[in-house]
């Protein structure tokens, strides 16, 4: 897939013809069906249908009619420090098996010079694993993609899933959330002094990068502004092709486009989110005793205002590159546990 | 073509002017014996006359055409015929047995040299990359042996680049795919660089760099080096197939010449009632000699080309093919840690290591005690290795290579279990680690290489040994019987002065 793209880029150096190309050769879904009307060709058909991991790693506003509705997908079961059988199954093993990412600098990363995890999410999985094992280094980090997310956790291979995973109505039916503890949304990153300012007409004939079956590439699916799009395997490698000059902007989410933020001060976070993206750490819909424990540990998370163990975190990965945040998101609540969790998986 | 009047004895042309003026050696002139005997030697008599041959020069040329119809007539363009017959042989054969020996030539030498240089190309670049992968691996900065391997292989790629295009020739396919790699791979050392300078801050960027990198390595330049490598091994083949061509045409005319000294000689044994021409008799003897010498000796050279030099060629390119295979599993190992699974297949698999297992599987197939699966590259390999020693090498690498998936498999369960530390130093820390068995791949892979290589150039040299002295030879041998041709004939129209 990598050198068919590759190979039609070095015969059309056009940026519009390529990013065609791109899109035809590497989506592989029906092209074009959400172009919108006018836009005037297949540029927008950024591979959702068919791409494993856009029917759920992408969910933007439910307000578009496209997503599947529900009742307040953000409201998570009270805080309570009764163990259950998840909890104990836990203590048992003596380690809390995390699902996290290994790229996404700030939040779940590789420290190349330590071999280390590190970053917001894993913060968030040390305060879990000092809650519930006493230790915040019991931890047992297995590194998931983003379209393994949901099997790994149903499979068994997880407790929970730490990994910037935006809660929404298709994903409430097969896991359980924690509260929000964190609200990002898609931005555009571009250079310094850039003449791009944000999601809207000034990307027009301008190159734009998002990862494929990103939240980002479904938005520019519905909507370019006439700017060419290219579509690469990882957020991160759209820094890359902006460092070399090969596209203006890059459209991902806020929280990760920090990330690309810390590692290049030319670049910077321009215009406002566009989407609304809560997250929340990810469990196993039984393991309901474990979903209370982690909310207890998100509620003392939040407390103590600028001193919060949450606002720490915020200064030491995020406050350089993503600013705008006062403080973390409210808990919302529920008393009883979602009915009828789907069987079936929303990814593959 | 110096003719003197004198020379009309057909004797005397054995002495006087070799074989180069046939039509006229034939020509009875004025001043010749007026009588012959059987045997040819025996006629000493040299009546020349200076003064005859210019003279009767003018009258000479109405007179052949009227003598055309008489026997004499006839005798001359038989022996016109003849020579012309026989001196074409002479000349094709030099000229088909010339071209199959510079073929061989070329096999043996300049050809092989370009096809072993492009696979050098492929493997040091391919060898680069993989290092570079290693290299990030270890940490923030590379350790020294890392850096000095991925300078050689990047000088090495250089200075075998600079061969090629100076050995390139007129422009064309090969030599586009020289420029194109002359062209990209100083972007892709900026790349490596740039990757190892983000990286060196502790930055997940370097990472995505040497991701990009590595894909303009695989998209870009290991595609140049293996179309580099397929003209050139696709011409070397050529070469083969042009040596080991049959001479068709030149047999052919052997056979047509041996024809037509046996239905002249058959003609004068009719006319004459005798048995013997000496002349004609010894030039059915020489052009059988040359036509011996012709097919003998092409067909022991072809069957050196063939049946050594054949499986040999053969073997080359299994080998050369393994090693890409085996140099592009290692780079696609190294990048599965790097990358970390954030490139997916479509099917939800890690890209790289799908790639890993894709080309070990094309490597060894199912290795089943100690051999190759069924229809592996190396399988074949072993096949076409035609001796002891070549498939040993082959043997080896099997080996190396079934131990190397094991390992990487070790490491990959490592790895998933959470255990990256435990799964790198299995990949590239001290002791057995996976990049020790590929290592040991490419090391038998080379010797079997060399020895493989060895085996083509030596075939190649001695068919072209064996083909090279035969276009002198055959020159020679159809010179002679020519004249004795030519003298055979001149014996019976002396019979007619």
């Amino acid at each position: 897939m990598q050198t068919a793209r590759s190979r039609a880029l070095r015969g059309l150096r056009g940026a519009a013809v390529s990013a065609a190309l791109v899109v035809c050769c590497t989506s592989p879904g029906p092209p074009a069906a959400a172009s919108k009307p006018g836009a005037g060709s297949v540029r927008a058909a950024a591979g959702t249908a068919g791409s494993p991991v856009a029917a759920s790693a992408a969910a933007p506003a439910q307000a578009r009619g496209r997503q599947a509705t529900c009742d307040a997908p953000e409201a998570s079961l009270r805080p309570s420090g009764k163990s259950g059988p998840a909890v104990k199954r836990i203590r048992k093993r003596g380690m809390l098996i995390a699902g996290v990412d290994q790229n996404s600098y700030r939040w779940g990363y590789r420290d190349p010079a330590t071999g280390e995890f590190a970053g917001f999410d894993i913060d968030l999985v040390r305060a879990v694993a000092k809650e519930v094992l006493g230790d915040p280094d019991k931890v047992l980090y297995r590194p998931v993609r983003t379209n393994q997310r949901i099997p790994a956790l149903l499979g068994g291979k997880v407790d929970l899933i730490a990994r910037t995973m935006t809660i929404n109505c298709d994903r409430i039916g097969h896991v359980a959330f924690s509260t929000v503890y964190f609200v990002a949304g898609q931005q555009v990153l571009a250079p310094k002094g850039s003449p791009v300012k944000g999601f809207d007409d000034t990307l027009r004939g301008r190159t734009v990068c998002t990862a494929r079956g990103s939240t980002g590439a479904t938005e520019l699916a519905e909507e370019t502004h006439d700017a060419d799009v290219r579509l690469v395997a990882d957020q991160l490698d759209c820094l890359v092709l902006l460092q070399l000059g090969r596209v203006d902007a890059v459209i991902t989410d806020n929280a990760l486009a920090a990330g690309q933020a810390a590692q290049d001060p030319t670049v910077e976070l321009v215009g406002e989110p566009f989407t609304r993206e809560p997250y929340g750490l990810a469990m196993r819909p039984g393991d309901e005793d474990l979903v209370r424990r982690v909310n207890k540990v998100l509620k003392a998370y939040r407390k103590g205002g600028a001193d919060s163990p949450w606002s720490k975190a915020y200064d030491r990965w995020l406050k350089d590159d993503l600013r705008g945040v006062t403080g973390p998101p409210k808990a919302k609540y529920r008393d009883r546990p979602r009915t009828t969790p789907h069987t079936g998986t929303a990814e593959r | 073509m110096a003719q003197p009047p004198s020379g009309g004895r057909g004797i005397h042309g054995l002495t006087g002017n070799s074989a180069s003026g046939p039509g006229r050696a034939t020509l009875p002139l004025p001043g010749s014996g007026p009588h012959a005997t059987g045997l040819p030697r025996q006629g000493g008599g040299s009546g020349t006359d200076p003064a005859a041959g210019p003279g009767a020069a003018g009258a000479k040329g109405a007179g052949r055409l009227r003598r055309a119809t008489t026997e004499p007539g006839r005798l001359r363009a038989l022996g016109t015929l003849l020579a012309v017959l026989i001196l074409g042989f002479g000349t094709i054969t030099a000229w088909q047995v010339s071209d199959r020996e510079a073929a061989a030539a070329q096999v043996a030498g300049r050809s092989e040299r370009l096809c072993a240089n492009a696979a050098g190309i492929h493997r040091a670049l391919a060898d680069a990359d993989t290092t570079a992968a290693a290299g990030f691996l270890a940490g923030g900065a590379w350790p020294r042996s890392v850096r000095e391997r991925y300078l050689r292989d990047i000088d090495t790629a250089s200075a075998l680049l600079v061969e090629a295009a100076a050995d390139g020739g007129a422009p064309d396919s090969a030599s586009r795919a020289v420029a194109e790699l002359n062209e990209q791979l100083p972007r892709y050392t900026g790349l490596v660089e740039q990757a190892r300078a983000n990286h060196r801050q502790g930055l997940p960027l370097g990472g995505a760099y040497l991701r990009y990198a590595h894909d303009r390595m695989r998209s870009e330049l290991l595609r140049a080096a293996e179309e580099l490598y397929a003209l050139r091994a696709t011409r070397l083949e050529a070469e083969r197939s042009r040596a080991e061509a049959r001479p068709w045409p030149a047999l052919g005319a052997g056979a047509v010449v041996l024809v037509a000294l046996l239905a002249v000689q058959s003609r004068d044994r009719r006319r004459t009632k005798r048995i013997l021409n000496l002349g004609l008799l010894s030039a059915t003897l020489a052009s059988v000699a040359a036509l011996a010498w012709l097919a003998a000796g092409h067909e022991s050279a072809r069957s050196r080309l063939s049946d050594d030099g054949g499986p040999a060629s053969r073997s080359v390119r299994l080998i050369d093919e393994a090693r890409i295979q085996a140099l592009q599993a290692g780079g696609d190992e190294s990048l599965t840690y790097v990358a970390g699974g954030s490139v997916p297949t479509r099917d939800g698999e890690d890209f790289y290591e799908a790639s890993y297992r894709e080309r070990m599987t094309r490597l060894t197939g199912d290795v089943r005690g100690s051999g190759a699966g069924d229809g592996s590259i190396l399988a074949r390999a072993g096949q076409s290795a035609d001796d002891a020693e070549g498939r040993r090498h082959v043997r080896a690498a099997v080996a190396d290579a079934a131990e190397w998936r094991e390992r990487h498999a070790a490491a990959r369960t490592k790895d998933e279990a959470g255990d990256h530390a435990g799964a790198l130093a299995q990949v590239i820390g001290d002791g057995p680690t996976t990049r020790e068995s590929s290592d040991r791949v490419d090391t038998a892979l080379s010797a079997a290489l060399g020895h493989e290589r060895l085996e083509l150039r030596e075939a190649a040299g001695s068919a072209r040994d064996m083909l090279g002295e035969l276009p002198l030879g055959a020159a020679l041998l159809t010179s002679i019987a020519t004249v004795c041709a030519l003298l055979g004939i001149g014996r019976r129209l002396a019979e007619y002065r």
